[in-house]
């Protein structure tokens, strides 16, 4: 097993640093735009931006957190049942600019989802992608509109992004897998 | 993370995790309860059939909606006017009902162990909707959210069922899931309808409210059967009430407000006074909406499992 570190503690601050200007950039201010982080790593990563972007404009952005498991493709056929968890959006998103967060693009199959979620919830005017790492292999028409940073990747690598609020440690590798082990 | 089992028949015997897992699982599709869109995909293209061979608006309802918001197709079957009146057994009526197509069972018997007996002749996943005098476990579990919502934990909680406990699958059920999740459960009655054994089950058994009502946290109040009067078991409604009825009066001596929790539908004035059912401390209307909620986790973890 080969481990790369490809974003550090500091990488990823300046990131999430530049992610939160362009989010401002694009959408002339954040008046109407509100932040949804993808459980576990997106509501994370959402936080940060919001913090982030408060500390910019000087105004509270609100951030909620959709979990997608009922959406999922993959629900039925697999061997564990993934955990359901609450989608906590405590705000109407009718009418709002959502910026949907996650930490790694790859499929495109779980922000397939995301989408799903967020039309039951209501009709947001718009909603932007917003991911840390885009990998590339892509199964459906997705693209992000900010990306934190493009790794391109052969499909057996895996993408591993940690953060202190639940990893204890800030970094991203990538992690390869040495003769025919399959995870 | 998965159910032990593929059928829900009963909480005798359901391990502590499988509870807990039935019961988070729920608390997540209440968030879905609260949403304007009250409806999410994880069973489309499953078929559910409800066989309620016994009357049950309300529980075949939950179920119904519960099925539905969770995007399954729903057929209801009802005994009366059916093939059963022709004398059809149950064990034809499930396997011609499963030659259409089916996926899931929920079943409402007034036998015991039907639903258990349906798992041996259908392949679809079988869930009990109350057997006789066996179990209605999701009423139960919906119990149990309930009281876990308000205190937090199940842990040391002190129960008592008052009624019918002879007849009653609700407070068997009851008894068995409490007791797997370390709750102190106690029974309340006339001695006619407490069945002679209970206390093999792990319960006390008191035949005065007087007697339990000051060491209580909640009180499950069972409807009485006004066809139980007539089998000679109390002498009459009037009498019931006076001696068992859950009444203001009764409840204001205990040193802390006790919970009021009653499975529905209520005789009002007779085993529990309406000025308690429509008080403070009555969660009467949230034990439906749990109910709502249950029956989706139940439904969503069995039907995704395989």
């Amino acid at each position: 097993m080969t481990k790369t570190l490809i974003l550090d503690e500091d990488g990823l601050r300046r990131t999430v640093n530049r992610l939160s200007h362009e989010i401002v950039e694009k959408n002339k201010g954040v008046d109407n735009v509100v932040l949804v982080g993808i459980r576990t790593r997106g509501e994370f990563l959402a936080h940060r931006i919001a913090k982030k972007i408060e500390e910019i404009e000087h105004v509270k952005i609100m951030v909620g957190v959709l979990d997608i498991t009922l959406y999922r493709d993959d629900l039925r056929g697999r061997l564990d049942q993934p955990e359901l968890k609450s989608s906590e959006i405590l705000f109407d998103i009718r009418g709002k600019t959502i910026v949907l967060v996650d930490d790694v693009l790859f499929t495109g199959r779980t922000i397939r989802s995301a989408l799903n979620a967020i039309m039951d919830l209501g009709r947001p005017a718009m909603i932007q992608l917003l991911v840390l790492v885009d990998r590339g292999h892509r199964e459906l028409p997705i693209k992000a509109d900010f990306v934190g940073k493009n790794v391109p990747t052969s499909r057996n690598v895996e993408v591993k992004v940690q953060m202190v609020e639940v990893d204890n440690e800030d970094s991203v590798y990538l992690i390869e897998a040495n003769g025919k082990e399959n995870g | 993370m998965k159910l032990q089992s593929r059928h829900l028949l009963g909480l005798e015997g359901m391990s502590k995790e499988d509870i807990t897992l039935i019961l988070d699982t729920a608390v997540s599709f209440k968030e879905v309860l609260d949403r304007p869109i009250k409806k999410v995909p994880p069973l489309q293209g499953k078929t559910i059939v409800n066989l309620f061979f016994e009357n049950s608006t309300r529980t075949r309802i939950s179920f119904e909606l519960a099925e539905r918001r969770l995007s399954a197709d729903v057929v209801n079957f009802a005994a009366s006017g059916s093939s059963v009146s022709k004398g059809e057994t149950l064990k034809d009526t499930a396997r011609n009902i499963e030659a259409m197509k089916i996926d899931m069972v929920v079943i409402r018997h007034a036998a015991s162990g039907a639903p258990h007996f349906l798992t041996h002749v259908v392949r679809s996943n079988v869930i009990n909707a109350g057997d006789g005098a066996h179990e209605h476990p999701t009423q139960a579990l919906l119990d149990m959210m309930t009281l876990r919502e308000k205190y937090g934990s199940l842990e040391g909680l002190r129960v008592c069922i008052v009624g019918d406990i002879l007849h009653s699958r609700v407070a068997r059920s009851n008894i068995f899931g409490l007791k797997t999740m370390g709750a102190e459960i106690s029974v309340c009655g006339p001695a006619t309808l407490i069945p002679r054994s209970i206390e093999q089950l792990g319960v006390k058994v008191y035949y005065r409210l007087e007697d339990i009502i000051p060491h209580v946290d909640a009180l499950n109040v069972l409807r009485i059967q006004l066809e139980r009067q007539k089998s000679g078991l109390f002498p009459s409604l009037r009498e019931y009430h006076r001696y068992f009825g859950v009444t203001k009066e009764r409840v204001d001596r205990a040193p802390k407000p006790i919970t009021i929790m009653h499975p529905g539908p209520i005789n009002r004035d007779v085993e529990l006074s309406a000025d308690l059912a429509d008080g403070p401390h009555s969660v009467i209307l949230e034990q439906v909406i749990n109910g709502e909620a249950v029956r989706m986790s139940v439904l969503y973890l069995l039907g995704t499992s395989n």
